[in-house]
Parts: C-alpha cells; structure tokens; sequence
C-alpha cells in the first residue's frame, strides 16, 4: 500500500471492466449499455498505459508503442459512438424505444 | 516548456493521489450502471473520464490524459447528452425484473473479476513499482508524433479513412427514410 505497483493500476483498470461488462449484463436500456461500453475500452486504455510506462526502454523513456495503440483506440471509439448512437437513433424513429427487451424482432 | 525542466526524483505515483482518483473513477464508474435516470447516468460517466485521465497523467502519459478529456469527456459526453435530450428520455419506468437472468448477469460479472484478479496475482511482475524516469521530463508528444507520422503512418492514414467512413454512414443513417 505504501508504494503503487503495476498490480495496482490492472486492479483498477480489472474492476472498471468488470463495473462496465456489469452494464452490459443486467441493464436494459441500450443507451445505458453502449456508456458501459465505452467504460469497457477504457479500463482497457488504462491498463495499455500502465504497461507502457512500466516497461521503460533502454533510452529511460516509456514504451511509447502503447501510447500510439491507445490513440488508436480512441480515435475508432469516436467514430464507434457516431455511429452507434445514429443506429439507436434510427430505431427510436422505428420503435419509439431503446428498451432491448421491445426489440426483439431477430429473437429466435 | 514550464514541466520540461522539472527533476522527477520522485519516480513513484503518491499512493494518496492515486487512489484518490482510482475511488472517484470507480464509484462514478458504477453510478453510470446504478442511475436509472440516462442524463444523471451519462454525467456520472463525465466524472468518471476525468478521474481516468488524471490516472493517465500520474503514469507520465500527459498526451493520452488531454485526448481524454478533450475527445471522451467533451465529445464523446456531448453526442451521449445530445441524444439522450433528442430522445427525450425519461427515468426508466420499473419493469418487473427476471430475478434468474439478473442473478446469472451479476455471477458471471463476479467470476469474471474473480478471474482477473487471480491473473493479476499470479503475474510476478504486478507486485514491482514502476521504474523511474530520467531526470528531465521527457516531452510525450514529440515521442508519440514520430512513432504516429514514421513507423505507424500507414494505420494513421487507415483511421483517417475510417473516420470518413463513419461520417458517411452516419448521415445515411440519420436521413429520413431509409431505403
């Protein structure tokens, strides 16, 4: 506890997953779960930068390799939530609802 | 540079800062899925980007802190509350719950962290601290630039043609009728 190891941040970033695959599971309103999705990819952000600061190279800096990975993944989770909430909004204007448990056309 | 001169002689987060922020990410991390109102939802989400980029800056990554908060708490957050106000949506009227499926979601949540956290244990290098940093603070966004624009330009130039892409669609999408 006295000093912050490695282990410590995969906690957090483990726990935050774990709140947001929670969202995903027991909630039912799809805006709701897409919010516990974005919660997923960043406990997974988390966890890349932590890993990219533990293992320092040889020049004394940061593995920076991961720090281009998690812009990449922010930059696609952008373009994701466009989407996303434009395809919600496309079945709203259809169904008049964003409860998942209305939509069920596809259900077999 | 105001922080570029700055000696890092002390290479280690502050255990109080860090699990400062780590409590607020989380507890408004878990209001995100608790509210049953989507707006309070989606500002709990807000607080709980803002405690994560503080994690990001303790970890020397200062770059990755500020595309945090610029693209998902402002962005991101505004497009979440756009919607939600466009939708006009209420606080969900209580629904009777299928206790079965609610338990198994819930179970399934808590082996997946249990499994995590046995991981974590058993990975020898979770219990050493983070090496330390040269003296002088080295500047990140000249780092990640070269890495962007030399070795990984090729992926750079594909997401930009994704995001074009996503534009598209995403007017398609909103268009009136879809054919």
């Amino acid at each position: 506890m006295n000093t912050i190891t490695l282990g410590d941040y995969l906690i957090v970033s483990g726990l935050l997953f774990t709140i947001g695959f929670a969202g995903v599971m027991l909630r039912r309103n799809i805006i709701i779960i897409f919010m516990s999705l974005e919660l997923m990819l960043n406990a997974a952000n988390l966890s890349l930068v932590a890993f990219s600061r533990f293992r320092v190279g040889a020049d004394g800096l940061p593995n920076y390799n991961a720090q281009v990975f998690v812009f990449f993944i922010i930059t696609v989770a952008a373009a994701e939530v466009a989407v996303g909430l434009a395809i919600i909004v496309a079945l709203y204007r259809a169904r008049q609802t964003t409860h998942v448990e209305d939509i069920s056309t596809l259900k077999f | 540079m105001a922080f570029n001169q700055v000696p890092n002689d002390s290479p280690n987060v502050s255990p109080i800062l860090f699990w400062t922020f780590a409590l607020l990410m989380l507890v408004f991390g878990a209001a995100v899925v608790i509210n049953r109102n989507p707006i309070a939802s989606a500002l709990s989400l807000v607080v709980s980007f803002l405690g994560l980029a503080a994690l990001f800056m303790s970890l020397d990554a200062f770059l990755i802190g500020i595309i945090q908060v610029l693209v998902y708490a402002g962005a991101v957050m505004v497009l979440f509350l756009f919607i939600i106000m466009l939708l006009d949506l209420r606080a969900e009227e209580r629904r009777k719950v299928n206790v079965v499926a609610f338990a198994g979601g819930a179970a399934v949540a808590f082996a997946f962290f249990i499994q995590i956290f046995c991981v974590i244990g058993k990975l020898g290098a979770a219990k050493q601290t983070f090496p330390p940093l040269p003296a002088v603070k080295t500047d990140d966004v000249r780092n990640i630039g070269l890495l962007l624009f030399g070795n990984y330009n090729l992926p750079f130039q594909i997401i930009g043609v994704l995001i074009l892409v996503a534009t598209i669609g995403v007017i398609v999408l909103s268009k009136r009728e879809l054919r």
